[in-house]
């Protein structure tokens, strides 16, 4: 039983400081009154609802795929960090020839003007 | 710590060359046409052929080599791989011949279209030379989704784009079978290596219902890629919206790729196993063929009816797989060849009559050819007899092969149908012939610009088509040569089997 004691520490403390910091704020904090925008749901700054086929930019489209350039590397390139002293020179070079194919994605991509916004 | 051995993986370079050709090739062409405007892509073409004559030059010492694997077997170097290697490359080269004109006056994106059409051709020569599951998935990939937006290049074009989305999202969802398929294999045989799964389906383990469902989804993968009938669904919409060179691309690639695995697993490794599938593959054999012959004669739209003839030479093909055994191989890698002339061909005098905004292809644009257009229209005449089977082409020699092979393994019934089938399929290759003799000319002449492209890949699908039907000796010799090099290595592995055993 003794194990779950920081357990059960934690939750104590969690709640209390949320105890504190709703109970301050309600005591020393301003009151304005009740409007409908306050009310609804906190979306960092965007309205909350919409309608469910909103129209995005395509260009999100080409930043996802240049995105994926980027990321197919570094779940490449990680495993390989880690292993880097077995493979030796024969994984470098894998490694190199890895890069140059996404570099050349790369290049086409730019050629082709997918990093102008305008 | 056990060090990790790059000498363990037995590399050899020489046998890669030709792809490490095609995939540089691709990036050039990509990078060269970055800037190079659409309706100016010509040149990024003529790089493309220089890429796929170096990649057929460095096949050719391949040719003759005594069977053997690379990269830990991941790699089989033998005459087949070589065999199907040219072949793809051949109709690589074909294809961009019939696209120097077509793709500017279409303008598809040129850098993308030739660097696409070198990826996929990259991915068929790699199917062709796997030696286990996981490179010949690599190979399906690569060649499919490269594919998959080939067939979209025309990008105002609706039924363009109804092609590549209708392919992409099937294509996916039976690679899902595939690598389901590889999976079940994997975990009934703990190999991806064809000739320990071989051995496993052979012994005493063989009817293990793992391995089997195994077996059957890398059929239905497969069956999707070579359009045979329960999986055929998507072939005419795909082959009617696609630019024209693009469908005779994938109705002589795809096939061309997709059978060199399919025939490399089931023929060659799982042949003495056969007893296990080839019942599944009759049926499918004599439903290709039959709903392949009998839909294509109501097509109205000449790339439909293409798609649907292309579906029932699957059929043929898969007839030669049930048979199979050594002739039976030999046969079906002849047949293979045979078509890819023919149908490239045939396609070829289909995309000569296309022009922007104007998109010929339907069978009644056809009117009157005979007049306005005479030389096309004695090609397309030769390209469908030899779709038909009439002697002296290709086409004839071909279905000889493999209904003989059939025959000899006893296969009568399916003999019959094939032969039925290809009877019914006379009606509707001649009926276009007859729409171009033997009705009355509204066809409208079309300006007859200098088109030296075109007529190099019609000159060459012609001299194919129509030197394998009269001399068909050395090719067929070049068939059971690689079929056999295909053989030898399961025999190898078999005595190292019982070596070990």
């Amino acid at each position: 039983m003794i194990t779950w004691f920081p357990i059960v520490v934690t939750f104590v403390v969690a709640g209390v400081i949320v105890l504190v910091m709703t109970s301050a704020s309600r005591m020393f904090g301003p009151r304005s009154p009740h409007t409908r925008i306050k009310g609804e749901a906190f979306e960092c700054g965007n309205p909350p609802s919409g309608p469910a086929w909103g129209r995005f930019s395509v260009r999100f489209y080409l930043t996802a795929i240049l995105f994926l350039i980027f990321d197919v590397e570094v779940v490449l390139l990680i495993p390989w960090g880690v292993e880097i002293r077995r493979l030796g020179v024969f994984g470098l070079v894998d490694a190199l020839i890895f890069i140059t194919v996404l570099i050349v994605g790369l290049i086409y991509a730019w050629q082709r003007g997918a990093f102008d916004w305008d | 710590m056990n060090h990790f051995n790059p000498g363990a993986l037995d590399i050899l370079w020489l046998p890669l060359v030709p792809l490490i050709v095609v995939a540089v090739g691709a990036v050039v062409v990509l990078l060269a046409g970055v800037r190079v405007s659409d309706d100016d892509s010509e040149g990024l073409g003529w790089i493309a052929l220089a890429f796929l004559g170096a990649a057929l030059l460095f096949t050719l010492p391949l040719i003759g080599q005594s069977s053997s694997t690379a990269f830990a077997g991941a790699i089989a170097i033998d005459n087949y791989a070589a065999y199907f290697e040219i072949t793809v490359i051949l109709t690589a080269a074909v294809t961009v011949l019939m696209s120097l004109e077509y793709a500017p006056d279409f303008r598809l994106a040129g850098a993308e279209y030739y660097s696409l059409l070198l990826f996929a051709a990259l991915g068929m020569m790699l199917m062709a030379a796997a030696g286990d599951l996981i490179v010949i998935f690599l190979g399906l990939e690569t060649m499919s989704i490269a594919v998959y937006v080939l067939s979209g290049l025309m990008r105002q074009d609706p039924r363009s784009n109804e092609a590549a989305m209708k392919y992409f999202v099937l294509g996916a969802f039976s690679t899902g079978f595939l690598l389901y398929g590889i999976a079940l294999v994997y975990g009934a045989t703990d190999t991806i290596k064809l000739g320990p799964i071989a051995a496993a389906l052979a012994g005493a383990k063989g009817g293990s219902p793992l391995l089997l469902a195994g077996l059957g989804l890398l059929l239905v993968g497969f069956g999707f890629k070579v359009a045979a009938v329960p999986f055929h669904m998507w072939t005419p919409d795909v082959y009617e919206g696609a630019p024209t060179p693009v469908t005779a691309f994938m109705a002589v690639g795809i096939k061309l790729g997709a059978f060199a695995a399919f025939l490399r697993i089931f023929l060659v490794y799982f042949g003495a196993a056969a007893t296990h599938w080839n019942q599944v593959l009759w049926v499918i054999a004599a439903l290709t063929m039959t709903t392949g012959n009998l839909v294509a004669l109501v097509q109205g739209n000449i790339k439909r009816m293409l798609a649907y003839s292309a579906i029932a030479h699957a059929g043929y093909v898969l007839v030669g797989m049930t048979a199979a055994g050594a002739q039976a191989g030999s046969a079906v890698l002849f047949y293979l060849l045979a078509y890819a002339f023919t149908n490239l061909g045939a396609f070829s005098v289909v995309a000569a009559l296309e022009r922007r905004g104007e998109r010929r292809d339907a069978i009644a644009d056809y009117r009157g050819l005979a007049l306005s257009h005479p030389g096309l229209a004695a090609l397309m005449v030769v390209f469908l007899l030899s779709l038909t089977g009439v002697p002296p082409l290709a086409g004839f020699v071909g279905k000889f092969y493999v209904f003989s092979a059939a025959l000899n393994a006893g296969y009568v019934w399916l003999t019959i149908i094939a032969v039925l089938n290809s009877v019914v399929s006379a009606y509707y290759y001649l009926s276009v012939v007859v729409v171009m003799y033997m009705t009355e000319g509204e066809a409208r002449p079309i300006a007859v610009q200098a088109q030296p492209g075109m007529v190099a890949a019609l000159a060459l699908s012609l001299i194919g088509t129509v030197m394998i039907g009269v001399y068909p000796g050395p090719y067929m010799g070049a068939a059971s040569s690689a079929f056999k090099s295909a053989l030898s290595h399961t025999q190898v592995s078999s005595r190292q089997l019982k070596l070990r055993g």
